[in-house]
């Protein structure tokens, strides 16, 4: 075999392609494939077009781009796979080898850049990102964006979220986020608060609510200084060079706070985190620490599951759906504790939707860059959603939450569905608010 | 034959006709439609979706016309290359024709287009009541064109026979591209030739089904499952033959070697006997009280013949806990090696014991990892050997070894497919189970349906020299 070829097939780790005996068992489950109708957006299909470039059939990556691009990254095939293809792997190699060679426009290059290098991996600009958000609903821009119409005009479609983004937090109460919160009981674990940088700019308060209830399950809990994203939008666009800077500086900064454990609540970084073992497996000055944080990390639910949530007020009788966060569900394995701890509320009935395994369309950025794909796979969740009559829907990742409340919008149910981060449920039932609900 | 490539102005025309569907050349969506659960990859020049009858009918009169292939295709779940285009032309992506699934209590039958998954023609029947039993692995991937296309079977197919037993009536598009009727609603129909029978199984070679009328069955009220544990296989084998000539029918009879177990405990620890030969497990279903007595008596029956232990399940969960370990054979397997060559040879059922001697012979002379599975009961094992591709070597004596398979089944008076049909892989095998007079026979049939050569060539049919090629 030619040089160029072998490492190629290194590159895009065809090997693994191998492990695909193409039986079709991924196709039932995959969002896109069953929304867009096409073997091309199939596992299968995508899978075997990598395998086509290591046998040297196809020798332009750009056959791969479309495909590729329109993979959720959802991992519900990892799941259905009797065989165990690591699609994951082959997704973010593959991903990795087209972005390597593509020429972006210098517009999109710069946003790339300046988005990735540089917004997500700052405190300083994700908090900035926050307060704007917060200055630009207590200005009463956010009224008169709404009333005037430009919202529709905004570009990426962007105006389609201006509706559905949440509350802002001021700057003065962010900046007074403590960095340790005392076990409101009898101490269980001291763990670390992942606070994620999306999650904590534009949900500060559920990240609030997190660690009361975390102190109130029996948790002392530490916010370590210096993290930084996760990297896993990184990881997913293909950047894996910048995907593995973020989490050795997570890694340094968490193993400091000596925690039992690193917690977090939002699906997508959790999946981020506990895969930081396998993204530095090659890295012999890493390798350990990385396993030995993976090990250490849960969501939330695992921790409050254990611990017990005290004191939950019954609900009058709602009906409660569950959108589960495919990272959580195809990476993490976290299935159970969440629906123990909808389901340990007094008075609520907890519906599962059909087909309830199914991404919502989020992804990360997904709903931005492919705006018109990810409302396509929205509609088909929304119309499972509907079917269970909900009044709440309960997600557990940041993505999925704005992605079921902009579904929500668009089915005109705002009125009477609404959509609710686990956490913030629970908070709900157990009576605690967090300071900015004042 | 001379087939023709696509042309421009084809192109053209096709797009003229497809007015619902979708007409797809990019390369991209040409190289997801040339493979199958097989071996191979051919690409076609163009994949069509479309949900229209008429549409397709055109299309296919173009084809007949220009001489350029045409290839139905449900899921590609196929595991004998039924579905690729080893010819290039137009593949029909007929999955998107999904439409229908009516299920008729009265007449007890359910009409279906043909890209229904056979896991929702199960599920609809179900929610009535009823049954419809072929159940391939498969049935939640394929669809019931293909089942329908390949004459599926499943583990049921012991007590309920394979797919043909249970289809009355078909919608079909010919090679030359007319709409025809075969059978009807009735499941009593003795008009003329049977050309239901002779559409289901023909492997997509004699037209595109477009709808069809299924027969249902009442849904047994329970059913029982026990696993009887063996220290040769030969006795495995011989408790097979008694029970089925006690006068039990059971619904399922599968048998796992050692092989077989040793890989299932390796991927996930459940408990298997890995010093044992063999193990059966059996499903009977039926009315309850029947149930009790003949679980107990395929007890007996199998520690009568050496079994060193049986285990009957007392609940819904200990069943599907029996289940398992049939249903991580596949998956398990493959992790020994990447490639795996699934042969459905099957013999009649006095033979098993035979046939897995022969196997076993096979398996040591060629030096290869095989493992025998499958629905014993049945006769239809599935001897499936583990290799790697990318090792020439290898693959050599897995051809040879897979030749051998194919003349021990037809030796013992049994045939080369037992469900998973003849497509490219056992085509160059036709002779030897048919004769020559036999192919030909089946050759001059497929001469009179399609003059022109054009529906799924290359499947079924040897060409002049054609080997099985696996490297
Ligand atoms: C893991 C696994 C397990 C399996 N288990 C079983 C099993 O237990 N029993 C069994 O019998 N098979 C089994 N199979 C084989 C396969 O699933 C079946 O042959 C199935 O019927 C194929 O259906 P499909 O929709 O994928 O058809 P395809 O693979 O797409 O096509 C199969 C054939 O049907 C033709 N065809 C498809 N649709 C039509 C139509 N509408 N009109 C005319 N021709 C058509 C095609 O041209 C082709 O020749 C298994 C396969 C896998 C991968
Ligand atoms: S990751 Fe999700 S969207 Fe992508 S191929 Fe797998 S199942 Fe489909
Ligand atoms: S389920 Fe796994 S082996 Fe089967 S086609 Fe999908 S990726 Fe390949």
């Amino acid at each position: 075999m030619e040089p160029t070829r072998q490492a190629l097939r290194e590159e895009l780790l065809y090997d693994k392609t191998n492990k695909c005996v193409q039986c079709g068992y991924c196709l039932p489950v995959c969002p896109t494939y069953t929304t867009f109708g096409k073997e091309t957006h199939s596992p299968r299909g995508r899978i075997n077009l990598v395998k086509m470039v290591g046998e040297g059939r196809i020798s332009d990556l750009s056959v791969l781009e479309e495909p590729f691009d329109l993979c959720l990254g959802c991992r519900a095939c990892e799941t259905a796979c009797p065989t165990g293809v690591e699609y994951g792997a082959i997704l973010e190699a593959t991903r990795a080898a087209i972005v390597r060679r593509k020429r972006f426009t210098v517009p999109v290059r710069l946003l790339r850049k300046a988005m990735l290098k540089k917004v997500f991996p700052s405190r300083k600009l994700m908090n900035l990102a926050g307060h704007s958000m917060w200055l630009y609903e207590k200005s009463g821009l956010q009224t008169a964006l709404r009333r005037s119409g430009v919202a529709e005009k905004l570009p990426y479609n962007l105006g389609a979220f201006e509706a559905i983004v949440p509350r802002a937090v001021s700057p003065g109460e962010r900046g007074s986020a403590a960095a340790h919160v005392r076990s409101r009981k009898e101490k269980k674990y001291t763990v670390a608060f992942f606070t994620g940088c999306i999650m904590d700019a534009m949900f500060h308060r559920i990240n609030r609510l997190s660690i009361q209830l975390l102190a109130e399950a029996g948790c002392d809990v530490l916010v370590v200084p210096n993290q930084t994203c996760c990297g896993a939008l990184h990881a997913h666009a293909g950047e894996m060079e910048e995907a593995r800077e973020l989490a050795k500086r997570n890694i340094e900064a968490f193993e400091a706070s000596q925690a039992d454990f690193v917690v977090n609540n939002a699906g997508g970084c959790g999946a981020m985190l506990v895969e930081y073992g396998h993204l530095l497996a090659e890295d012999d000055a890493w390798r350990e620490r990385a396993a030995a944080f993976s090990a250490k990390s849960r969501d939330i639910s695992q921790i409050l599951a254990e611990c017990g949530v005290p004191q939950l007020a019954p609900r009058a009788n709602e009906r409660v759906t569950y959108q589960r966060s495919c990272h959580m569900t195809n990476v993490q394995k976290v299935t159970r504790e969440p629906v123990e701890l909808i389901k340990s509320i007094p008075g609520i009935q907890y519906i599962e939707m059909e087909q309830a395994e199914m991404c919502c369309g989020s992804a990360g950025i997904y709903n931005i860059v492919h705006y018109d794909a990810s409302m396509q796979i929205l509609d088909e969740k929304m119309k499972q959603a509907k079917k269970t009559d909900a009044s709440v829907i309960i997600t557990t990742n940041p993505g999925c939450l704005l992605q079921m409340k902009l579904g929500v919008e668009r089915e005109g149910l705002s009125g009477s569905v609404r959509v609710l981060h686990l956490v913030e449920y629970l908070a709900e039932a157990a009576g605690i608010t967090a300071s900015s609900d004042k | 034959m001379n087939w023709k490539a696509l042309t421009a102005d084809h192109l053209t025309e096709i797009k003229s006709i497809v007015a619902t569907g979708r007409v797809l050349t990019d390369e991209s969506d040409r190289y997801s439609y040339s493979f199958d659960g097989s071996f191979g990859t051919f690409l076609p020049d163009v994949v069509i979706q479309t949900k229209s009858v008429q549409e397709l009918a055109a299309l296919v009169k173009l084809a007949n016309r220009e001489k350029i292939p045409v290839y139905p295709r449900g899921q590609s779940t196929s595991l004998s290359g039924g579905p690729l285009p080893v010819k290039g032309g137009m593949v029909f992506d007929l999955s998107v024709m999904n439409d229908v699934l009516e299920i008729h209590e009265e007449d007890l039958v359910a009409v279906v287009s043909p890209g229904v998954l056979t896991a929702e023609i199960h599920k609809a029947a179900e929610q009535k009541g009823l049954m419809y039993p072929p159940d391939p692995s498969s049935s939640h991937v394929s669809t019931i064109g293909g089942n329908l296309a390949e004459n599926s079977g499943g583990p049921r197919g012991l007590k309920y026979g394979v797919t043909k037993d249970y289809v009355i009536g078909l919608e079909v598009i010919t090679p030359e591209g007319e709409i025809i009727q075969t059978g009807g609603r009735t499941v009593k129909n003795v008009t003329g030739y049977d050309l239901t029978k002779l559409i289901v199984g023909s492997e997509g070679t004699l037209g595109i089904i477009t709808k069809a009328v299924l027969r249902l069955i009442p849904k047994p009220q329970q059913t029982a499952t026990l696993m009887a544990i063996f220290d040769s296989l030969v006795d495995a084998g011989s408790a097979i033959s008694k029970i089925l000539s006690s006068g039990i029918l059971p619904s399922k009879m599968e048998l796992l070697d050692q092989a077989s177990m040793t890989a299932v405990e390796q991927y996930e620890p459940l408990g298997l006997p890995v010093d044992a030969a063999a193990l059966i497990l059996i499903e009977l279903d039926g009315h309850p009280l029947a149930l009790r007595e003949e679980a107990q008596q395929a007890a007996e029956l199998s520690r009568a013949v050496g079994a060193r232990e049986v285990r009957i399940a007392k609940d819904k969960k200990e069943e599907a806990e029996l289940w398992r370990a049939r249903k991580l054979v596949s998956p398990a397997i493959v992790r020994i090696k990447p490639t795996k060559i699934s042969e459905d040879a099957t013999v009649p059922r006095s033979k098993i014991p035979e046939m897995c001697e022969r196997l076993q012979a096979i398996r040591e002379r060629y030096g290869i990892h095989l493992v025998v599975f499958g629905h014993a009961g049945d006769g239809n094992l599935h001897p499936n050997i583990i290799c790697d591709k990318s090792d020439p070597d290898e693959m050599r004596r897995v051809e040879q070894a897979v030749a051998e398979i194919f003349k021990a089944a037809v030796e013992l008076g049994g045939t080369l497919s037992g469900e998973h049909g003849i497509g490219t892989m056992k085509a160059p095998f036709m002779e030897m189970e048919l004769g020559a007079c036999g192919l030909d026979m089946m050759k001059r049939i497929k001469q009179a349906w399609d003059p022109n050569q054009i529906m799924n060539p290359g499947k079924i049919f040897p060409e002049p020299g054609q080997k099985l090629e696996l490297s």
